[in-house]
């Protein structure tokens, strides 16, 4: 009982940094139909970013607030994150919208080799770690030989994670770019007609996706203290696959999807084997794929002549 | 046909983007250029400001913005108004025509490259060039033409092709290991078993089509290394096996032996005959594919794939039987890939989960695309541009002088590979070799643009 709820918790967290990657995969799926392959590396990127961040803040201005730490943090992350986004979808993929179908993903599978080596040529490939942040904990259940705690670091995920996903609800539902993203997701060329600009929508889909990953980068870096230049590739296959289990271009399903993926991910490893929870996530991608492709919340495709 | 539209440079436009490219590059730079984190002695992350790397960086890439807005975007623009639908077929006929004739040349160069190269480097100087650049290159082709039959041919785009690399490779590892057999028993054994994982991988997902196949053969491949690296007793974990058996020249071992190979053709012992050994055993694999290939696309079933690729829908309306044709076309393309790894196997006499990671597959189907998606030549150029580009970084030793003695090229090696992959699609979206001689004509024998030729969602 209290390893479950030990568990339970942990996978929440953990879940609701893979979620917030999702979004970024399911958004630009949904708006151009590419599956952004650079978009883990992106998120490892931001993860980089907010350790510099930290560092500039604590080393060189002497500020030792967590709050205003992690503000700062959040906002430097967020606002560099989408600049890269932007930048690489101008220079890599915009050039090739409409050509070859194969292209787009070949250009992202070559710009997230490009910057997972950028940063370890920039900034080294040794792991890079900081002290933690937060240390405090909360014990829930104590049963003499096993505690079941939740840590402040956790809450923190928690919360930041509901806000931002509230803010970029009400962003996509009642925002005119929220409208504008939804018309270009049904037909790119109806909404140019009708006056909407779809190479900015498109482009504001990267920066929305890149800065929600900014911030799972930045809870990353905070959770687990450590980063490497090789940290995108893995949780990036992992968010990709809650964004198709929870149906890709759904953003409900993305959240739901990184939840699972998430608790599935903690419990097969503190049940079954740790050594292989890479490959349960794996075979979770292949099995919904393969048996129930349009995912939880997807509308299943039709395939026309 | 579109109007020749007169190029004009906008001087203040091509400026104002500079500029913000700029701004852009700077602010991505300032913290992953800008400020270094190392660890100091006490073990502690500090940073380490290099201001002067990132204004030079910053001015490269207002440089390129300037340099993309006033050269090459009016040239291309120029080149675009300038080129009729007519003019590009007759342009790639001559391409066809260059290449018909240069093809007997570059084989007749594949085959004295070895000779080329001693009588250049003598023995001891030649055994780098040959390895590192022929066989590499030879594997990698062959990897290519193995692939190019899923991807290029059949049309399935296939992100975890590494994995029947590495069954072929553990196949003769293991094999040749417990039970002694000699590499040309396994050989053919370790393309048997990768096909039937070819089968075995394909038959699930036989409904996917396009980025979703790709992403469950992506997913296939990572749990195959994730198993190698996890089964420890079968397969040694990430130490891998070492002491792999090496193949005879019909009995005959490459060593210092009284029987090894130099001391039976009474020659000086030279580890260089082993490597030209390999060499030439690579050429013949990697002909023996490409041949394979070529028959097969004028067989019945080479035209299903082809078919397959156009329009799957279609295909089934005519009759062809979709499940047999996907699946001949993984397992056919999974058996050269077996055979590439027992080859890699015994090359390098030890194997470990590291050289089969998702990166070769991307680099394989890189090779693929960039060559152009069906072109046995496109794969060649590709594999020769791409991977000899990139095993070149490490002769390139002067660079040292000019960036101070830390400078390690082989550090970019895979950060050059990416860019690569990116500028080589927004240049060419449909790869170096952008013509196909179609497998079935009517009465004229023509060369059509790539374009005609559909990606295949399948």
């Amino acid at each position: 009982m209290e390893v479950f709820v030990q568990q339970l918790i942990n996978g929440i967290t953990l879940g609701s940094i893979y979620g917030l990657i999702a979004i970024g995969y399911t958004m630009v799926f949904g708006i151009i139909g590419m599956v952004n392959f650079a978009h883990g590396d992106v998120f490892m990127v931001s993860a980089f970013v907010a350790l510099i961040t930290v560092l500039v803040l604590s080393t060189v201005l002497g500020i030792s607030s967590i709050f205003l730490t992690l503000f700062v943090v959040l906002i430097v992350g967020m606002l560099i994150t989408s600049l890269l986004s932007w930048a690489i979808e101008r220079v890599a993929y915009r050039p090739l919208r409409g050509s070859f179908r194969l292209a787009p993903l070949i250009s992202a599978i070559g710009m997230s080799i490009f910057l997972m080596n950028f940063v370890q040529v920039a900034q080294g490939p040794r792991n890079k770690s900081i002290p933690p942040m937060v240390t405090d904990v909360f014990v829930l259940m104590d049963s003499g030989n096993y505690t079941v705690t939740l840590s402040y670091r956790q809450l923190i995920i928690w919360g930041v994670t509901a806000l931002l996903l509230a803010a970029f609800w009400y962003l996509v539902a009642k925002t005119p770019l929220g409208r504008a993203q939804r018309a270009t997701e049904q037909d790119p060329k109806m909404a140019a007609l009708l006056g909407v600009d779809v190479d900015r929508t498109i482009s504001l889909t990267f920066v929305i996706g890149a800065a929600l990953a900014a911030v799972a980068g930045t809870m990353y870096l905070m959770y687990y203290g450590v980063v490497s230049f090789a940290d995108g590739f893995v949780p990036g296959i992992k968010a990709f696959t809650a964004a198709v289990l929870g149906g890709i271009g759904s953003l409900p399903g993305a959240v739901i999807g990184g939840l699972l993926i998430g608790l599935i991910e903690t419990f097969w490893s503190a049940y079954f084997s740790i050594d292989y929870k890479d490959v349960a996530a794996f075979s979770i991608l292949a099995i919904v794929l393969i048996f129930l492709p349009q995912g939880l919340l997807g509308r299943p495709e039709v395939e026309k002549v | 046909m579109p109007e020749p539209v007169p190029a004009r440079v906008d001087i203040q436009r091509a400026i104002r983007e500079a500029i913000v490219a700029g701004l852009v590059a700077f602010g991505i730079l300032l913290p992953l250029i800008g400020l270094q984190t190392t660890v100091n002695i006490r073990n502690e992350l500090v940073l380490n400001p290099r201001p002067y790397l990132l204004a030079v960086m910053v001015a490269f890439v207002v440089g390129i913005s300037l340099l993309m807005s006033l050269v090459v975007h009016p040239l291309a623009a120029r080149r675009a108004a300038a080129r009729t639908e007519g003019a590009s077929i007759k342009a790639a006929e001559t391409r066809a025509r260059i290449a018909r004739i240069a093809a007997p040349f570059a084989l007749g160069f594949a085959f004295m490259f070895p000779v080329i190269v001693i009588a250049f480097g003598g023995l001891a100087g030649s055994v780098k060039w040959i390895d590192n650049f022929g066989i590499q290159i030879l594997i990698y082709i062959m990897l290519g033409l193995g692939l190019n039959i899923v991807v290029g041919l059949a049309g399935l785009l296939d992100l975890g092709y590494v994995a029947f690399y590495a069954v072929g490779a553990y196949s003769y590892a293991l094999l040749a290991k417990t039970f002694g057999f000699s590499f040309w028993m396994l050989l053919p054994l370790a393309g048997i078993l990768a096909a039937f994982w070819g089968i075995l991988l394909g038959f699930p997902v036989l409904r996917l089509r396009g980025d979703y196949l790709a992403i469950v053969t992506l997913a296939f491949g990572e749990i195959i290394r994730l198993v190698l690296i996890n089964w420890v007793d079968l397969t040694g974990g990430y130490a891998g096996i070492s002491g792999i058996p090496r193949p005879t020249f019909f009995g005959i071992p490459f060593n210092a032996n009284d029987d090894g190979f130099a001391a039976v053709f009474g020659l000086e012992f030279s580890p260089v005959y082993r490597t030209i050994f390999f060499y030439y055993l690579i050429l013949c694999l990697v002909l023996l594919t490409a041949f394979v290939t070529w028959r097969l696309r004028r067989l019945p079933i080479g035209r299903a794939w082809e078919a397959l690729r156009e329009d799957e829908i279609a295909c089934r309306a005519l009759g062809i039987d979709t499940t047999k044709t996907k699946l001949s076309a993984f397992a056919i393309g999974a058996m050269f890939g077996g055979f590439g790894g027992s080859f890699f196997a015994a090359r390098q006499g030890f194997i470990s989960p590291e050289s089969f990671t998702f990166m070769e597959s991307a680099m394989i189907l890189a090779i693929v695309v960039l060559g152009g998606m069906g072109s046995q030549a496109g794969v060649a150029i590709a594999a020769i541009l791409m991977i000899g580009g990139t095993e070149y970084l490490r002769e390139l030793d002067f660079l040292k002088s000019v960036f101070g003695s830390q400078f390690d090229p082989t550090h970019y090696r895979m950060l050059l590979f990416g860019l690569g992959m990116v500028l080589i699609m927004i240049w060419k979206p449909r790869g170096l070799i952008s013509t196909r001689d179609p497998t079935a004509f009517l009465h004229e024998k023509k060369t059509i643009a790539a374009k005609f030729v559909k990606e295949g969602r399948g």
